[in-house]
């Protein structure tokens, strides 16, 4: 198992150093002036060599991104043009907070999809299945930056119930899950979650309409067993697929998103991706898109390595 | 009838829950307290707090001239009349008779940095090397990208005796007051303090302004609170603290308005105003120092190279109908300058909407239904200060094909069209284009006038995008910067603002009004007619 481990940690960095050099050249491809978010629009050309030499930008691609890489190694992930913060500070902060923010999306969405999901499967064809199939078809289909739009329009700009924007009070520093932190995130995590939470009902509802249809469950019923002890196992019958959809939405979840965190102003990796990009704040913009593709690359090998552990067959293939 | 009252819901226990949670959730809303006010800003982060603001005009605005002074501000008191020049840092300033490259300041006694040390010539030296003096150790790359090209004529400065700094220019430049205007004044100590870093000291500055910084969270808050000490007594803010939050997406903004959760925002989208003004906020605007404008190219082969055919393309545009178009967020071009601005003077050529004269001009060049004119034009989708481009510039274009002026487009992203503007109109990423649509700061000789139509600031040296070169229009510019009386120079500057206008160098189109809008709690602010805004005398209704 240990020698399966080293081979996967062996398999995966390559795959970094691939991921780092994507990362580094696409930001390049961009149009745009990385220094133009500090200079003066009538900056003259002396200043723009100074600064475009102080920051490197004057040397060529193949030696920033040497430079860049040997500073990674070294846990250093180089410093904001536009800002002149740390870039592993802001990203350690926005990825905090887009964890916080995908965990209560996760919540939501997997608690109302396994729901939604029974209920459908069990309701087949009636008028529940129906309902709980629209609400899923909804989640999927609509726009989720409209669908904040419309909640912020109805419970923060009509009603009044809820802050339409930020991650607390005093913003998002030490923040905890007391009442009032929960108001600033509910908006944007049930805006978050309704993907999610369309993909796992509309999983959840074909499993168990598959299950309670197999022999084994007539035979159940058969031998007397009470509907509470077939429908635990029909729950674990259809564990294992939805599952492995929820670590694929889990995933997503975790990658944050733009749109939503512009929304609601909520301070996250996508918030910063958002600010990075039309800043044209390339250490920031690859410094985050890096620490977003290196948690995929490790999410990966984590889900290999204990994907083995439940199966050895894996690791003999 | 309210959701939560519906009798259906009222008798359910399904009611009765979300009643509660309602409930629940209001009574923990954030209690707004007395005399806070938060404003949500269009930027995406706090802007620089180390002295010299990035952001622009609305850096300056809320983390430059809240937390610092420079040694000559800006008096930003009224709303009737555009701002100008007041004694800062420095209660006098003087020219040298013998030698006009001297100034001599007389720094203001007494004043105190928010850390506790005192201000004074040392100060003003520390503070130029900062933005200056590449080899100091203050020097900071960041200011210095902001401030250096803000004062371009100083050529040396040193302290005469604590209270007193004498800055040499290079040429005699009566104009540099206004150069001085930008520069504000960083505390030495709490550089010090903070370990000799500019990153430290972003998150606790010292300036000598109104406001001082006690709280900082990067990209989402920034709290200032009065600087009970300030040595303008006129100036101490009355409110008990203000509240800075980035909103970059205008209907984020409007939301955050609308919800309670700021009392005043920057830059309402102009689709949302008639909904705000019916909720009973307040919309505040006013004439400022902006100009959206099309910059015309002066390079060989351009139709613009005609003065006929600039008047008629400035006879051609229907100035009253875009602002209707604009929901009357705008104010119609009379000139290059706002109406009304103490440099305008007395133009004979009258911006006023009259196609068949556009079309006698163009018949006089030879142009006509037979011989249109057509020619290439950069605009950009959204940008700073550029309003709303696209529909404003169809607007425009069917303006001038009415008249006979043929125009595409090139559209470009907005810091693509920035490098093209500094590359000039001849060089080969301006793609053939005779005209930029740009928005301009036009806050002092230099933004308004000079930067634009000096011969020798053609690029690379400057940007005169256009290459427009008049000996005339240099001569006046030496005038302006060698009449050091100042009722003297407004009558230089009235003079090239007429030459701007009656040789038609521009496509003079409209003023943005600065709107933002705020709660009705919000009082006793006066929207001064700058990029720059005071929010010392503002208080918070109950």
């Amino acid at each position: 198992m240990i020698l399966f481990i080293l081979k996967r940690i062996g398999y995966a960095a390559p795959v970094a150093l691939g991921v780092s050099l994507v990362c580094f050249l696409l930001v390049h491809l961009a149009p745009g002036d990385p220094l133009s978010a500090i200079l003066p629009v009538d900056a003259t050309a002396e200043m723009q060599a100074q600064m475009r030499s102080a920051y490197g930008f004057d040397k060529p691609l193949p030696v920033q991104y040497g430079l860049w890489l040997w500073k990674i190694l070294h846990g250093d992930l180089g410093t904001s043009i536009a800002t002149g913060r740390p870039v592993l500070s802001e990203v350690g902060r926005a990825v905090g907070n887009s964890l916080i923010l995908a965990s209560m999306a996760t919540l939501i969405g997997f608690t109302f999809g396994t729901f939604f999901g029974f209920v459908a499967g069990y309701a087949r064809d009636s008028w529940l299945d129906r309902v709980a199939s629209a609400i899923a078809v909804f989640g999927v289909s609509v726009p989720h930056y409209w669908l904040g739009i419309v909640l912020v329009i109805i419970f923060s700009a009509t009603l009044g119930w809820l802050p339409p924007t930020g991650a607390g009070p005093q913003g998002s520093g030490n923040w905890f899950p007391d009442l009032e932190h929960l108001r600033y995130i509910l908006l944007p995590a049930i805006t978050m979650s309704v993907i999610p939470m369309g993909v796992i009902s509309r999983t959840v509802r074909a499993l168990v309409g598959d299950i309670l249809h197999q022999d084994f469950v007539q035979a159940l019923r058969a031998k007397g067993l009470s509907e509470f002890g077939v429908f635990r196992h029909v729950v674990k019958n259809a564990a294992p697929t939805a599952i492995a959809i929820m670590g694929l939405q889990l995933g997503y979840l975790l990658g944050g998103s733009i749109l939503i965190e512009t929304v609601f102003a909520w301070p996250g990796t996508g918030f910063l991706l958002n600010a990075a990009i039309f800043q044209r704040d390339l250490p920031l913009l690859q410094g985050t898109i890096l620490v977003l593709a290196m948690f995929f690359v490790t999410l990966n090998l984590l889900v290999d390595v204990v994907q083995t552990a439940l199966d050895p067959r894996i690791e003999r293939a | 009838m309210p959701l939560l009252t519906h009798p259906l819901l009222r008798r359910s226990a399904l009611g009765r829950t979300l009643s509660g949670l309602a409930l629940a959730l209001a009574l923990t809303g954030p209690a707004s307290a007395q005399g806070v006010l938060r404003i949500g800003m269009t930027a995406s982060d706090i802007p620089l707090t180390t002295g010299q603001a990035d952001n622009g005009g609305e850096g300056m605005r809320f983390t430059g001239y809240t937390v610092y002074d420079a040694l000559i501000n800006w008096d930003l008191s009224r709303a009737d009349k555009a701002s100008e020049l007041t004694p800062g840092l420095a209660t006098s300033w003087s020219i040298d008779p013998a030698d006009k490259t001297r100034w001599t300041f007389k720094l203001r006694p007494g004043v105190t940095f928010h850390d506790g040390s005192a201000f004074d010539a040392n100060a003003v030296v520390w503070n130029l090397d900062k933005l200056l003096k590449s080899d100091s150790p203050q020097f900071d790359p960041r200011q210095s990208a902001q401030g250096r090209t803000r004062i371009p004529a100083v050529a040396t400065y040193k302290v005469v005796d604590p209270m007193t700094v004498e800055i040499v220019t290079k040429t005699p430049d009566a104009t540099f007051p206004y150069q001085l205007a930008w520069i504000l004044m960083s505390s030495p100590a709490n550089w010090e303090k903070q370990g000799k870093s500019w990153d430290a000291v972003a998150k606790a500055p010292s300036g000598t302004g109104p406001w001082k910084v006690t709280g900082f969270v990067p990209r989402e808050r920034l709290e200032l609170a009065p600087n009970k000490e300030y040595w303008d007594k006129g100036r101490v803010p009355k409110l008990d603290k203000m509240v800075l939050v980035p909103l970059p997406e205008a209907n984020a903004r409007v939301a955050a308005l609308r919800s309670g959760q700021v009392d005043w925002i920057e830059a309402p989208a102009p689709d949302a105003v008639p909904s705000l003004k019916a909720a009973g906020f307040a919309l505040v605007t006013n004439l400022y120092p902006h100009n959206w404008t099309w910059h015309l190219s002066r390079a060989e082969g351009s139709p613009w190279n005609d003065v006929r055919v600039r008047k008629a393309a400035n006879l051609a545009i229907d100035r009253e109908g875009l602002k209707e178009f604009l929901g009357g967020l705008a104010t119609p071009a009379e000139g290059f300058l706002t109406p009304g601005h103490p440099w305008f003077g007395k133009p004979t050529f009258k911006l006023s909407y009259d196609p068949e004269a556009a079309k006698k001009l163009l018949k006089e060049a030879g142009y006509g239904p037979s011989k249109p004119i057509s020619t290439k034009v950069l605009i950009s989708a959204s940008g700073s200060g550029q309003m709303q481009p696209l529909p404003m510039n169809e607007f425009i274009q069917q303006n001038l094909a009415e008249v006979g002026i043929k125009v595409d487009y090139e559209v470009v992203e907005w810091n693509t069209l920035i490098n093209i503007w500094r590359a000039g109109s001849k060089s080969d990423s301006a793609r053939g284009g005779t005209a930029m649509n740009y928005s301009y700061l036009i806050q002092d000789p230099f933004t308004a006038f000079i930067r634009h139509a000096q011969c020798n600031l053609a690029p690379p040296n400057g940007t005169n995008w256009g290459y427009y070169c008049d000996p005339a229009m240099d001569k006046l510019f030496d005038e302006v910067r060698a009449t050091f009386e100042p009722k003297d120079q407004v009558a230089v500057l009235q003079k090239i603002h007429e030459k701007f206008v009656d040789d038609a160098l521009f496509l003079m189109v409209t003023h943005d009004v600065n709107p933002r809008a705020m709660s009705k709690k919000v009082q006793g602010f006066v929207q001064a007619q700058s990029w720059f805004q005071d929010f010392s005398p503002i208080t918070m209704a109950k």
